[in-house]
Formats: structure tokens, C-alpha cells, sequence
């Protein structure tokens, strides 16, 4: 469809609509991208110190829970409604971290319980994070199909 | 101590900035943007450089998404290790476990105790 050729009247609606386009303040985003998964990053590395501490994980192993323990942040935060606002704020900064994949999954699941148990909640689950478990998964196996075969070989 | 703090900081949020980009440069959805930030994560793991960061960044390197991708890599080769090419798929989710447990979990706790709004 891009590949054909435009009239002249294409183009120039084109140029009108590049005019009245919303510019995006992309510098101004990145800020606040930048400043609130910082954050949420810290609040992890707090975390990741918490456990390291108290419950004997490794600095290897204590990603985990807490992982887990902002999953549940994420749960309070969606419930409440304040994820929403956070995530209007700060863009790709409330998206990236895990816990953005926690609000993925938890507002599906509440938006969707009114369907019931098993249809709603149970189905919907994973309609918007299934698409990262499934292209995860899927990178994951080919990545480590390629090590695995070259190690056999003896190449690395 | 407080040099892990000011790393975390500084590499998770530029992975959001990384983000950021993809969805206003690159003109992405938000669900395309995490896809490619998980499958990025899975290649670093596989040249080996994502171990690297998380010792250097520590929570800036776990906590965003990229660190799926890349514990789903590392599951996958840990068991491959000990079984051969069968390990690859049993250990795919072995270290990542808890945050697909986690997020199914209180997803459902979530949903028993909470109202949808609006």
C-alpha cells in the first residue's frame, strides 16, 4: 500500500496533516521517563538490598522477589487507580519496569471480572502481556538453541 | 552501597528512555515496544553481555522488562547445560518463575478485591 504511487492531492493533504500534527514533546517525555523508571529501579535496588539482607538471597538470586514484591505494588497501585495516572505522567518510565507488565496483567484481570471467574478474569488475563511472555519466550528459545548448538560443536 | 543506588537510577532509567524513544521516534505501540525490548534483552543475554550489567547496575538492570528476556535466556541455558538441547525448553522459565507467578497471582488476587473503575 505505501509502495503506490500518490496524487498530487494525497501529497499535499499529507503536508497539511504533517502541519496540524500534535508534535510530540519527545525531550520533555524522555525527562520524565527517565526520572520515574529511575525510580522505580531504586525502590527495586532498596529492595533487592532488603532481601539480600534479611532473607539470604544471593545479589544473584534476590532479583526475584523483588520482582515479585513490586508485582504487588503494582496490584495496590492498579486497584486504586493511581498506575493510570503514573502511567499518563511517565510514559514508557511506568512501562518498561516490571512493573508496568504487573498493571498489564492486574487491570485486565479487574476490568475483565465482571465476565466472571473463569471466562473473564481467567481469559483476559494475559491479552495485553501475552504478546511479551510470547515474543520472550520465543527469542529466549532461539537464543539459547544457538549457544546450546554452538557449545555442542565446540565453537564457544 | 550508594553508588548501586545512583547506577539503578541512571541504567533503568535510560532503558525507559530507550522505551520512550520506540514509542515516540520509532512510532511503536506500547505492546511492539516491550516485545522488542524483551527480545533485545534475550540477545544480550546470548552474547553475554546482560550478566555484566546487572553486576554493574544491579535493580536498574533486573527490574526493567529486559531482564525477562534475558532470565528466560539464562533458565534455558542452565538446563541445557545439564540435559543438552531437551534443557533448553524444560528450563526455560526456571529462573524467571517468580514474576510470571507473581503476576498471575496477585492478578487474581487483584481481581477478587478490586472494582473496575469508570
Amino acid at each position: 500500500m505505501g509502495k503506490t504511487k500518490k496524487t498530487p492531492e494525497q501529497k499535499s493533504y499529507q503536508k497539511l496533516e504533517k502541519k496540524h500534527e500534535l508534535k510530540r514533546p519527545v525531550g520533555m517525555n524522555c525527562l520524565k521517563a527517565f526520572l520515574v523508571g529511575g525510580l522505580i529501579c531504586t525502590i527495586g535496588q532498596v529492595l533487592t538490598y532488603f532481601y539480600i539482607y534479611y532473607f539470604n538471597f544471593t545479589e544473584a538470586t534476590a532479583g526475584n522477589p523483588t520482582v515479585a514484591t513490586l508485582i504487588f505494588f503494582a496490584m495496590l497501585l492498579t486497584g486504586f487507580g493511581v498506575y493510570d495516572h503514573i502511567g499518563q505522567f511517565a510514559g514508557a518510565g511506568s512501562a518498561v519496569p516490571v512493573t508496568g507488565f504487573g498493571n498489564a496483567v492486574i487491570s485486565a484481570s479487574i476490568e475483565h471480572r465482571s465476565e466472571g471467574f473463569v471466562l473473564g478474569v481467567g481469559g483476559n488475563m494475559f491479552k495485553l502481556a501475552g504478546t511479551v511472555v510470547l515474543f520472550g519466550v520465543f527469542a529466549a528459545f532461539v537464543v539459547a538453541l544457538i549457544r546450546t548448538l554452538l557449545s555442542m560443536w565446540g565453537v564457544i | 552501597m550508594l553508588a548501586m543506588f545512583f547506577w539503578a537510577f541512571v541504567v533503568g532509567g535510560a532503558i525507559c528512555v530507550i522505551g520512550q524513544l520506540l514509542l515516540d521516534v520509532g512510532k511503536l505501540t506500547p505492546g511492539h515496544t516491550l516485545s522488542t525490548l524483551v527480545v533485545a534483552g534475550a540477545i544480550l543475554d546470548g552474547l553475554g553481555l546482560y550478566e555484566p550489567l546487572i553486576d554493574f547496575a544491579g535493580a536498574g538492570a533486573t527490574v526493567p522488562i529486559t531482564s525477562f528476556g534475558n532470565s528466560l535466556v539464562h533458565g534455558a541455558l542452565q538446563e541445557a547445560e545439564k540435559h543438552g538441547l531437551v534443557g533448553v525448553l524444560t528450563g526455560m522459565f526456571e529462573v524467571t518463575s517468580s514474576g510470571i507467578s507473581a503476576a498471575i497471582l496477585f492478578g487474581f488476587i487483584g481481581a477478587l478485591i478490586f472494582k473496575p473503575k469508570g
